[in-house]
């Protein structure tokens, strides 16, 4: 059986509390929420922290409130973010990407912060210790190399959250508490487009919560690229937000891509050339190729790395048609095996 | 007048939706798995596995290993220095690599430790000192670099077999058709991943003898390679088949955790466990053989088939395994399901650096299985003729010989087809669905147990015993082992029918080598058959000792006592009766202690050739399929919203489980067509000599999820077998076979073009479509076929040609058979 | 001593627990870096409870944690203190089968039935949810228990039926 390395257990009540214990213990501390990323990471011996720090048994990273916006509790599990009415109602790409997030039973445990600071992912690095020795290890993990690319200098590892891109779509903002007191980003600034240093939250802080903007007018959604109906990590993530005026125009809109970078990121043009015009085939079109043409996957994923690249547009495209308004489920249930009802 | 009660025409038992005998203990998660079972004073073990793909050991340092706290023993090569193997022909493996590694994953050492964490712990204090060898990636470059050769036996260079056998004159069969088709087909490696990880504990027991108890589907082979490395006699060790987690071929080959656990718990006195982590049942492998084919087939202007040559190319791993009958294998099966005059098949397997691949559900033969059922989806289209009526013009006939001299008994095959054909509306559909929707058609055929056993004797396939006693029970004994298939519920359904009794009376004591009579293991679909007729046996003999004595009582002959809803009664006068209990009890009384054995061996197969024992069965099953696709045009994605398959089964004893073994088999089909994939990798060559597995983990190795399998209707066709208990023929295997062809045409229906390789996927018809809009061949698939040094063939006479069966030397028999054919 | 043995040897102790298991409370000693699948198989003896991959990757270990369906092998046992754990070994009701295993066993829904305790405790979640489930969302709740023998569908039959006898039960 697999088993985690020793560490020692930390179960902080406060924020603050685990905020101090980060501060004390340094970089060989880690937090643990749902578990469902570090565990293994920490079973393939890819973290070893020395001490392990659990969000569980902190309430307030479980909140949600109400005020312009809605602000959702890093420690929410994402079955709770997918059900969630207001999120349901308001947010209905951000439910969608956490109900396409692997499985049921790793929507219980994992959670929203969990899966926006998701570790990067890479066929060279997730693998057994054993496993990783064999190619004399990564430039991710204990060796010197990419082997995806082997003249980069940068790791490649990609990002494989489905929320990220969907909470930059939405403009989310997120909430980061320390020793030294809370400070919010844009939900994008979060992330750096390296493999290996691929947040810019410091080791010392905690993501707390996860702040939405005012909704009205606007609609999301998200699709995902992936082999099978579940489990799989995304190949591609396409979140698309737009503020339609009442005959359908656009008046502003927010295309974000996942898993095609080792970070989540905006396309603005694909974004900005929607706006004013309405969501007829041409504009759709060439929104498609202007996100697609951003979409640069590597050979570090499941599936055929050219054809990935190749469907992106067609990927855009659902979700554009969705935000129109098309009925989408006979397509959902096709690429998703599920209609996100 | 016979003194035997009459057989059963009317069934209490057989043939009746049934909760299965181990159903309670598997819905209460109370079966106890080899990984579930718990000694006092058990030790863990873990295995040191080689990072290089092909090397020598130079050395091995432990010291530092054996004086971590908590170890108690370190194990190497050296420990285990007589080799084994599944097959006599291929001895080729040691417990723990002796000299030499052959592949990322071979075991080289083992830690066994107070615990698993601390057994992992001194893993990595083990020093192992390796010169790197060139390593072979694939059977082309097998071939291409004879030197540094993987092992020292074999044909020759790295051919570790090399066949060939010709059924009558091929190339005049093929001059003389009216077309002839050369296609070429690759099926990408896959594994079995069953759902429990290979575990096994070993112990001494009280009486001194080693016990292992472990996730074997052969505890008869594997007793016999115990014996054979541990070089203790037989009698001294006992091996218990736990219930297997899965197995699906997976778990047949002797593994090395189990040698190396029996020697730690014969050296230390204590308990020993092993399980496996699921990388490293990845390594453990033996399954499907990526092969290469090559099929020229000749057909008339009707589409009948008038010759065919097959070549095969497969890609054997580091190890033989089953590798000699899975080579048999890619060529034996293929005309049984039509009718074909003439057949060559050449067969070859190369040793790589890469997991020993073995014998995997369908065993060899669904790979050129896909081929010959694409292949006649393309002579269909090309003749303009219905693929299913083609098919059906064909069949073989029941009660034939094949060109090859396999005996054909039942045959449901044409009865497949056309319930297929008729429930999933193939008429209304087949090149008339609208674009991107489609149907395809394929069928198959499977043995029903392997004619021969894996090391050659004249004694039987299958022993059962059985007890009985004046409590009423009825205690059945068989080294069958219990891997899900329902080996156990078949056996609890035939001797309670037998005996005219509930199922719920009989106890299973299965798969323990000490204590049930010998059956040679749960592979090639040879259980219901083999110790079917041996449980009847059994029981016949029993019924005769009980009808013997309970006559008198009852007023009436031996011959017409009836056994019966736990009755025993007079067959012309039904109001004389007893209860089976009362019947027993009356029995032990006149005859002593109750007991009958039973035994079963396959008859003798007609053909005489040398290699004529592989593909022979007592009975072959049939099967058909029709699977229906939506395909994106722009995407290449696919959906699978249905399939039909009918089963020809001879009899089903257990509906409930029958269906269920063609459903998973149909999933396990689909499976691979759509996705499976053991696939391997190098690094750039200038950087590293790496060659490892691309997937070893239950994430990355693609299998269908509850949300990606498709509805399926099953059709079982119930044509008996005589050689068959009750008439009963597998389906273990069978309903897989027809699934992988049978999706790739209704891909070609649905949008026009051919993947020629499995998997199917997305990208590969996205690719053929590209193709197929420049005006290209719309085709993805191989388009080399190496040279191959094939042997000159074993040349046998069909038995429509005056052939005897065996083999014939030289031009004469050539001339003879091309007479023979212009004659026709 | 220098520290950093002194460190080691600190965590390298049992820690002591307790939490309640199939509604008993449980009190087990167990080394800190176990899962929760780990004590309940190896530490409480509950083997019912199975593994086939120990990342999440299965199923196989799902077990429900104060109601909901939850993965064994990454749940951290310290992080369960007080927490309501139900096994497969807590799911009949004295020595009558659950409806669920009933359903199992007569429908065809174990074949080995290694996955099986995994895919009837998120059954058993499902049906407590949302007593009359749809065949659909009857797979989307299943979509994270992978089974090699059965292609599920004689699962999902055994999942409807059991469905069909709790309502009746209500």
């Amino acid at each position: 059986m697999m088993r985690l390395p020793w560490f020692e257990y930390r179960a902080p009540a406060s924020v603050a509390e685990a905020a101090r214990i980060l501060a004390d213990a340094g970089p060989t501390a880690m937090l643990v929420a749902g578990g469902t990323d570090l565990l293994p990471n920490m079973k393939r011996r890819h973290q070893s922290p020395s001490t392990l720090v659990s969000l569980r048994g902190i309430e307030a990273l479980k909140a949600v409130s109400n005020g312009s916006g809605l602000s959702l509790g890093a420690g929410l599990t994402l079955t709770q973010v997918a059900s969630n009415a207001a999120v349901r109602e308001k947010y209905a790409g951000l439910a969608q990407a956490a109900g396409l997030v692997a499985t049921p039973h790793l929507r219980n445990m994992g959670t929203l912060g969990g899966n926006a600071c998701l570790d990067t992912r890479c066929n060279y690095y997730n693998q057994n210790y054993e496993w990783r020795k064999a190619i004399d290890f990564c430039l991710k993990k204990d060796g010197g190399t990419c082997w995806v690319a082997t003249a980069s200098k940068r790791c490649v590892a990609v990002s494989a959250t489905d929320t990220a891109p969907m909470l930059i779509a939405l403009d989310a903002r997120a909430r980061l508490a320390s020793v030294g007191g809370e400070r919010e980003v844009a939900f994008g600034d979060l992330y750096r487009n390296d493999g290996i240093d691929y947040l810019t939250r410091r080791p010392d802080e905690v993501l707390t919560a996860i702040v939405l903007p005012e909704a009205a007018g606007w609609r999301s959604t998200y699709w995902k690229l992936r082999r099978r109906g579940s489990f799989d990590f995304p190949l591609l993530g396409v979140a698309a937000a737009a503020k339609f005026a009442a005959d359908g125009t656009v008046e502003a809109a927010r295309i974000a891509l996942g898993a095609v970078a080792s970070r989540p990121f905006l396309v603005p043009k694909a974004g900005e050339l929607l706006v004013g015009r309405k969501l007829d085939e041409d504009a759709i079109v060439e929104c498609a190729a202007a996100a697609a043409s951003r979409a640069k996957p590597m050979d570090n994923a499941d599936m055929d790395l050219y054809w990935r690249k190749d469907v992106a547009g067609a990927f855009v495209g659902y979700a554009l048609r969705e935000l129109r308004g098309d009925d989408m489920r006979a397509e959902r249930m096709k690429v998703a095996r599920q209609t996100l009802a | 007048m016979s003194k035997r009660p009459p057989e059963k025409t009317r069934f209490d038992v057989v043939g009746k939706p049934r909760r299965r005998v181990d159903g309670r203990a598997k819905a209460l998660g109370q079966l106890r798995f080899a990984d579930d079972l718990v000694e006092p004073r058990m030790l863990h073990t873990r295995l040191l596995r080689s990072p290089l793909p092909h090397a020598i050991i130079e050395s091995i340092d432990v010291s530092r290993a054996e004086k971590h706290p908590g170890v108690h023993l370190v194990l190497t090569g050296k420990d285990f220095p007589i080799p084994y193997g599944i097959m006599p022909v291929s001895l080729d493996e040691n417990a723990l690599a002796l000299e030499r590694v052959r592949f990322v994953g071979d075991p080289v050492a083992a830690v066994v430790a107070k615990d698993e964490q601390t057994a992992s712990e001194a893993l990595d204090l083990i020093e192992v000192k390796y010169r790197p060898l060139p390593t072979v990636g694939s059977p082309e470059e097998g071939l291409a670099n004879p030197e540094p050769r993987i092992h020292d036996y074999g044909e020759q260079g790295n051919i570790h077999r090399n066949q060939s056998y010709e059924f009558g004159d091929v190339e005049a069969g093929l001059a003389a058709a009216d077309h002839v088709f050369e296609d070429l087909f690759f099926y990408e490696g896959n594994t079995h991943l069953p759902m429990e990880e290979q575990a096994s504990l070993a112990m001494i027991e009280g009486d001194g003898k080693l016990r292992i108890s472990t996730s074997t589907q052969n505890p008869h082979y594997l007793h016999r390679q115990l014996a054979r490395v541990l070089q203790m006699p037989a009698s001294r060790i006992r091996v218990i088949a736990t219930p297997n987690g899965g197995g699906f071929g997976g778990k047949c080959d002797p593994g090395n955790h189990e040698f190396v656990v029996s020697k730690a718990a014969l050296l230390l006195g204590r308990p020993v466990k092993i399980c496996l982590s699921r990388e490293e049942v990845f390594y453990q492998h033996r399954g499907r053989h990526p092969v290469l084919m090559k099929f020229r087939t000749g057909v008339d202007r009707k589409g009948k088939l008038v010759a065919m040559h097959l070549q095969t190319l497969l890609d054997g791993g580091a190890y033989g395994s089953h590798g000699p009958a899975s080579t048999f294998y890619t060529g034996v099966l293929t005309p049984v399901t039509y009718e074909l005059p003439r057949f060559r098949f050449d067969a070859c397997r190369v040793f790589t650096n890469k997991p020993a691949c073995g014998p995997k559900r369908g065993h060899g033969t669904p790979q050129p299985r896909f081929g010959q059922e694409v292949q006649l989806d393309k002579i269909a289209e090309k003749l303009n003729l219905d693929p299913a009526e083609l098919r059906l013009g064909m069949v073989t006939k029941p009660d034939s010989l094949t060109a090859s001299w396999l005996r054909i008994g039942s045959n449901g095959l044409a009865e497949c087809i056309r319930k297929v054909v008729e429930i999933s509306g193939w008429k209304d559909k087949h090149r008339k669905l609208p674009p991107g929707r489609g149907v395809g058609i394929a069928c198959s055929t499977y043995m029903c147990g392997a004619g021969v056993s894996i090391y050659w004797n004249r004694m039987p396939h299958s022993g059962v015993q059985i007890l009985l006693d004046r409590s009423g029970q009825v205690a059945v004994y068989c080294g069958a082992t219990e891997l899900g298939q329902g080996s156990d519920d078949v056996l609890a359904a035939l001797v309670s029918e037998a005996l005219g009794i509930d199922p719920a009376e009989v106890r299973c004591i299965t798969g323990d080598t000490g204590i049930t009579p010998i059956d040679l293991g749960s592979y090639s679909s040879r259980v219901t058959i083999m110790m079917g007729n041996a449980a009847l046996q059994a029981a016949g003999r029993l019924r005769e000792q009980l009808a013997s004595v309970v006559a008198e009582s009852l007023g009436t002959l031996p011959a017409e006592v009836v056994f019966s809803q736990g009755q025993v009664f007079a067959a012309r006068d039904p109001g004389k009766t007893m209860r089976f209990v009362e019947a027993v009890a009356l029995a032990e009384e006149k005859l002593g202690t109750l007991a009958a054995t039973g035994s079963y061996a396959p008859p003798k197969a007609p053909g005489k050739y040398k290699g004529a024992g592989v593909g022979p069965s007592p009975a072959y099953s049939f099967s058909a399929c029709v699977v229906e696709t939506e395909v994106d045009p722009v995407t290449g994605w696919i959906t699978v919203p249905k399939i039909w398959i009918a089963h020809d089964i001879g009899r089903a004893i257990n509906p409930v489980l029958a269906r269920g073994q063609v459903i998973g088999g149909v999933y396990m089909g689909l499976s691979e067509a759509m996705m499976e994939e053991q696939a391997f990798r190098r690094l750039p060559e200038k950087l590293s000599a790496a060659l490892v597995h691309r997937n070893p983990s239950m994430l990355e190795y693609k299998s269908l999820t509850a949300l990606d399998m498709p509805e399926v209707e099953v059709a079982l066709i119930e044509d008996p077998d005589p050689n068959c208990p009750y008439g009963a023929k597998e389906v273990g295997q069978g309903p897989l076979l027809p699934v992988m062809p049978a999706l790739a045409n209704a891909v070609f229906d649905a949008v026009g073009v051919r993947v020629d390789e499995i998997p199917v996927t997305p990208y590969k018809v996205r690719r053929a479509l590209e193709a197929k809009a420049k005006g290209e061949d719309p085709r993805v698939g191989p388009t080399e076929f190496p040279k191959v040094p094939y042997p000159e063939p074993i040349f046998v006479l069909p038995p429509w040609e005056e052939g005897d069966g065996d083999a014939e030397k030289g031009d004469a028999a050539r001339a003879r058979s091309e007479k023979r054919r212009a004659a026709a | 001593m220098n520290s950093v043995t002194e460190r080691v040897v600190a965590v390298r102790q049992n820690v002591h627990l307790r939490l309640s298991v199939n509604g008993e409370p449980v009190e087990v000693s167990f080394a800190p870096y176990k899962t929760l699948l780990e004590v309940l198989r190896e530490d409480l003896g509950l083997t019912g409870t199975k593994h086939g991959c120990e990342l999440g990757e299965c199923g196989a270990c799902a077990v429900r944690l104060d109601g909901e369906a939850v993965l064994a092998c990454l749940v951290l046992a310290q992080d369960c203190e007080g927490r309501e754990i139900q096994t497969i070994e807590g799911l009949a009701r004295g020595n009558a089968l659950h409806p669920l295993q009933a359903a199992f066993a007569d429908c065809g829904g174990s074949q080995c039935g290694y996955c099986s305790p995994g895919m009837q405790m998120t059954a058993a979640a499902l049906l407590e949810r949302n007593p009359d489930p749809t065949r659909q969302e009857i797979r989307e709740a299943l979509a994270g228990n992978l089974c090699r023998c059965t292609g599920y569908e004689q699962i999902f039959e055994a999942v409807e039926r059991a469905a069909g006898e709790l309502r009746a039960a209500k």
